[in-house]
C-alpha cells in the first residue's frame, strides 16, 4: 500500500477579498522510499498542499468536502485532515511526518541550543532516555556532515552558517526517523555549490532511512538531480505527472514544455530565451476552462476557456491534463 | 579611438573595506571588496558570479558611488564625462546619479505601495530636476514605459496590482527614466519564476543593443549569465579569481572554483546523477581569510606553495584572465595532469 495518498484536495483561503482558491482538486500517491518533485512556479500551491499533509495551514483555510488526506502507517492510517486534538497531531508533526523548510531559522527557536530542541523533539516522538536522545542527536549532527558536531551540539542557530544550519535542520527533521519528509525549497536559498552539498546529501539519506520525500522547488535541475517522479502544478492545479525522465525528456504540458524551453541551457549558449508568454493570473482571477489558456500558445479556441481538461495517458506512467492529448499513447 | 577611451568604467586595485567591531575595544577591517582591477568596454554587459558574500554587491555598489572606496581607483569615462569615481560630490556626484543607475532583486520591496507607477517612474526626473514642466515628464515616462513594453494604462495604477515580471519591468523603467549610460543589475532576475525570467532577461539585452547601455549583471546564476552576458568575472573573497569572454569561460573555465561553480549547476538529465564534483566546506568570513592562495582549503588541488603564496593574475592576449598557480597543469588531458598532480 502507498505510503500516502492524497484525494481531491481542495484548499480555499477565506481573505477580505474574497476565497482565493490555492488548491484545485489534487490527487497523488507517495509510495514509501520514493521522491515526489513538486515543481511549478510562485503561488501554484506547492507550499499550501504540503501545509495540508501535516495541517499547519492559517486557520483561514478552508477544506473542501470530498478532500482526502491519507497516511497509511505501520500501525494504521491516519485520517490527517480529520486531526482535530493537539495530542493527535503530534503523531505527525514531527514524528511520522517531517518538514523541512526553505528558511531554516523557522524551524528552530532562536533562545534555544541545536542540541535542546533536538532533545526535546526526540523526547516528545520516542522513547529515548534525555542521554540516549543527546547521544542520537550529535549523532544525526555529524551524519549530515556537520564536523566537532558535539560542539555545534550547545551552540544557537544563529551562530551557524546558511549551509550548516540547514544540515542541522536536516539533522533535526529526520532523528525522529519519519516515514514522510516533506521538503519545501530546501536548497532555494543556498548557493549552487551548497545546494550540490545538500542535494548529495538527501540522496544518501534516502538510501539509508528509506523514508518517502515530496521535495518541492521551482528548479527542475534539483528534480531531475534528486526525484524519482514529478508534478507540476500551476495555478493550484496539478497539470502533468510522471516519472521524472519521461516528463523532463517528453514533456507532454505546454506549461511544462514552456517552462522547459524558458530555462537557460548551458550546451547552447546561442538559443534565444524564450519566456512564457503573458503574466501568472491573480488567484482572485483564475481563468476559466484550463487554467493555462490565458499562456497557453496552443489554447483550442472553445474548449480550452470552457472546459476543465481531463487526465490522460501519456505514458505508462506519465498522466497529463490538457485537451491537446488524446491519450492515444501506445505502451 | 584608442582601446583605452573605450572602456567605460576602468578599476584599479579597487579596495572596499568595512569598519566592524571584533570586541570591546578592537576594531577591524572586513575587506569585502580587496584588489579588484578590471576594465568594462562602452556597451558590454559585464556579468560577475561568485557566492553569496564573495563581495558582487559591494563591487557594484563601489562603482555607483553608494559605498566609500577605501583604496585603488576606480574611473567612468563615457565620452562625454569622465568621473574619478570615490572623489565624487555636489555637481559632479549629481551628475554621474544620472548616468549610472541600479536595478535591484526584488521587485516587491523596490516599489512604493503608495505611489502610481507614473509617479513611480517619474519620481527620479523630479528629483534630479531634469524635467521643466509635467507634459515634458509625462512626456518622457509614456516614452520609458513603452521602452520597457509597459502599458500605458498600467501608469495610473498602483504596483500591487502587478505580478513579479511587471513590477520588475516598472523597476527598470524607473532606473531608465534619466538615461543612463551604465546601470548595475543586482540579481535583477532572481525572483522571478523561470516562465517570466526570460523575458526581462530579453528587456535588458534589448536596452544594450538598442540604447548603447553598458550593464554591470550580477548574478549568482550561472545558466543565466552564461545566456546574456559577454564578458564574465569570477568573484571569490573580495577578489577576481578568473575573467574572460563567455565563451571561453564556460568551454574552458582554468579557475579550480569556476570549474567548481559550473559543476555544481544540477543538471536537466537525470542520469547525471552523482557526477556533480561536490566541492567541499564553505567560503570564510571576509575577516578570516585564508592565507596564500584564499581558496586553497575547498581546493583540491592545493600545494604547499598555494598554502603559502597567493598567486599573481596572469592575462592572454585573448583576455582571459586566471589567478591559481596551477591552472596551466590542470588544463592538460587528465592522463597528462595526473602525473604532473602538485603534492597534497
Ligand atoms: N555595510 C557593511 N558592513 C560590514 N560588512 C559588510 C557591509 N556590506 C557588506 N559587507 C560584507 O561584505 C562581504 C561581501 O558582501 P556582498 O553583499 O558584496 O556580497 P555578495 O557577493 O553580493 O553576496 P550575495 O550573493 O549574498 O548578495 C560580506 O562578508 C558582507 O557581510
Ligand atoms: N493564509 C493564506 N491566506 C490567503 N491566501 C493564502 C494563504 N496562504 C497561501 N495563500 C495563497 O495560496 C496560493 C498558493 O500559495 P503557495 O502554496 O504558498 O504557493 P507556492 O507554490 O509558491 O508554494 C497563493 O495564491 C497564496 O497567495
Ligand atoms: S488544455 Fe488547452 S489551454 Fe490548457 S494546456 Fe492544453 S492546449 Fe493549452
Ligand atoms: S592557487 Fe592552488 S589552491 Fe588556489 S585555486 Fe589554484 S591550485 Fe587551488
Ligand atoms: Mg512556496
Ligand atoms: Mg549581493
Amino acid at each position: 500500500m502507498s505510503l500516502l495518498s492524497v484525494e481531491n484536495l481542495t484548499l480555499q483561503f477565506n481573505t477580505d477579498e474574497g476565497l482565493i482558491t490555492a488548491v484545485d482538486d489534487v490527487s497523488f500517491t507517495l509510495e514509501r522510499g520514493e521522491v515526489m518533485g513538486l515543481v511549478g512556479e510562485s503561488g501554484s500551491g506547492k507550499s499550501v498542499t504540503a501545509k495540508a499533509l501535516m495541517m499547519l495551514n492559517a486557520s483561514n483555510a478552508v477544506y473542501g468536502g470530498d478532500s482526502r488526506i491519507t497516511l497509511h502507517l505501520d500501525d494504521g492510517d491516519v485520517d490527517v485532515l480529520a486531526l482535530r486534538r493537539a495530542r493527535d497531531m503530534r503523531v505527525v508533526r514531527g514524528g511520522a511526518v517531517s518538514m523541512i523548510f526553505q528558511e531554516p531559522m523557522a524551524s528552530f527557536a532562536p533562545a534555544l541550543t541545536i542540541g535542546s530542541q533536538m532533545v526535546e523533539q526526540l523526547q516528545v516522538h520516542t522513547d529515548l532516555s534525555k542521554a540516549q536522545a543527546r547521544e542520537l542527536s550529535v549523532e544525526m549532527l555529524n551524519r549530515v556532515g556537520i564536523s566537532d558536531a558535539s560542539t555545534r551540539f550547545n551552540q544557537y542557530a544563529f551562530e551557524l552558517s546558511g549551509g550548516m544550519r540547514q544540515r542541522a535542520m536536516i539533522a533535526m527533521a529526520l532523528s525522529t526517523k519519519p516515514r514522510l519528509l516533506i521538503a519545501d525549497e530546501p536548497t532555494t536559498a543556498l548557493d549552487v555549490t551548497i545546494q550540490a552539498q545538500v542535494i548529495q546529501l538527501m540522496q544518501e539519506l534516502v538510501k539509508d532511512f528509506g523514508m518517502g520525500i515530496i521535495f518541492i522547488t521551482h528548479d527542475l535541475g534539483v528534480v531531475a538531480q534528486t526525484a524519482d517522479k514529478v508534478s507540476v502544478m500551476y495555478l493550484g492545479r496539478m497539470v502533468e505527472t510522471g516519472p521524472v525522465r519521461e516528463v523532463l525528456r517528453n514533456p507532454a504540458h505546454p506549461y511544462t514544455q514552456g517552462l522547459l524551453d524558458a530555462l537557460p541551457k548551458l550546451d547552447d549558449l546561442d538559443a534565444p530565451l524564450k519566456p512564457v508568454p503573458g503574466d501568472i493570473p491573480s488567484p482572485l482571477e483564475r481563468p476559466s476552462g484550463c487554467v493555462f489558456h490565458t499562456r497557453c500558445d496552443r489554447a483550442l479556441f472553445d474548449i480550452c476557456t470552457a472546459t476543465v481538461p481531463d487526465w490522460s495517458r501519456a505514458g505508462r506512467a506519465h498522466r497529463v491534463a490538457c485537451h491537446l492529448n488524446t491519450g492515444d499513447y501506445c505502451a | 579611438m584608442s582601446p583605452i577611451s573605450q572602456t567605460l568604467i576602468s578599476t584599479r586595485d579597487l579596495q572596499v573595506g568595512f569598519p566592524i567591531r571584533k570586541g570591546p575595544f578592537q576594531k577591524d577591517i572586513l575587506k569585502a571588496v580587496d584588489g579588484i582591477s578590471i576594465d568594462i568596454p562602452r556597451g558590454a554587459f559585464f556579468g560577475v558570479v561568485g557566492e553569496s558574500g564573495s563581495g558582487k554587491t559591494t563591487l557594484g555598489r563601489a562603482l555607483l558611488q553608494a559605498v566609500p572606496v577605501t583604496g585603488g581607483s576606480a574611473t567612468y569615462d563615457d565620452g562625454a564625462q569622465r568621473f574619478d569615481l570615490g572623489t565624487l560630490s555636489g555637481a559632479a556626484l549629481k551628475d554621474y546619479r544620472r548616468r549610472a543607475q541600479l536595478i535591484f532583486q526584488d521587485p516587491y520591496a523596490a516599489l512604493s505601495p503608495r505611489m502610481t507607477v507614473r509617479d513611480i517612474i517619474a519620481e527620479p526626473l523630479e528629483v534630479m530636476g531634469l524635467t521643466k514642466t509635467r507634459e515634458e515628464t509625462d512626456a518622457r515616462v509614456r516614452e520609458v514605459a513603452a521602452t520597457c513594453r509597459l502599458n500605458l494604462e498600467h501608469l495610473r495604477r498602483f504596483p500591487h496590482a502587478f505580478s513579479g515580471g511587471q513590477r520588475q519591468r516598472i523597476s527598470i523603467a524607473r532606473a531608465l527614466v534619466c538615461g543612463p549610460r551604465f546601470v548595475v543589475a543586482d540579481e535583477a532576475v532572481a525572483a522571478l519564476d523561470v516562465s517570466i525570467q526570460a523575458d526581462i532577461l530579453n528587456l535588458l539585452k534589448s536596452l544594450q543593443r538598442e540604447l548603447g547601455i553598458t550593464f554591470l549583471f550580477i548574478s549568482h546564476d550561472l545558466s543565466v549569465v552564461a545566456h546574456t552576458c559577454d564578458h564574465v568575472a569570477v568573484m571569490y573573497l573580495g577578489r577576481i579569481v578568473e575573467s574572460a569572454p563567455t565563451r571561453a569561460l564556460f568551454h574552458a573555465p582554468r579557475h579550480p572554483y569556476t570549474q567548481a561553480l559550473f559543476s555544481a549547476i544540477p543538471s536537466l538529465d537525470p542520469d547525471d546523477r552523482g557526477r556533480a564534483q561536490v566541492l567541499k566546506g564553505e567560503i570564510p568570513s571576509p575577516t578570516n581569510q585564508p592565507s596564500g592562495c584564499t581558496f586553497h582549503p575547498r581546493c583540491a588541488f592545493a600545494s604547499d606553495l598555494c598554502k603559502r603564496a597567493a598567486p599573481e593574475a596572469e592575462k592572454d592576449a585573448s583576455g582571459h584572465m586566471v589567478s591559481c598557480h596551477h591552472w596551466q597543469d590542470l588544463m592538460r588531458t587528465p592522463a597528462e595532469a595526473s602525473t604532473a598532480a602538485p603534492a597534497q
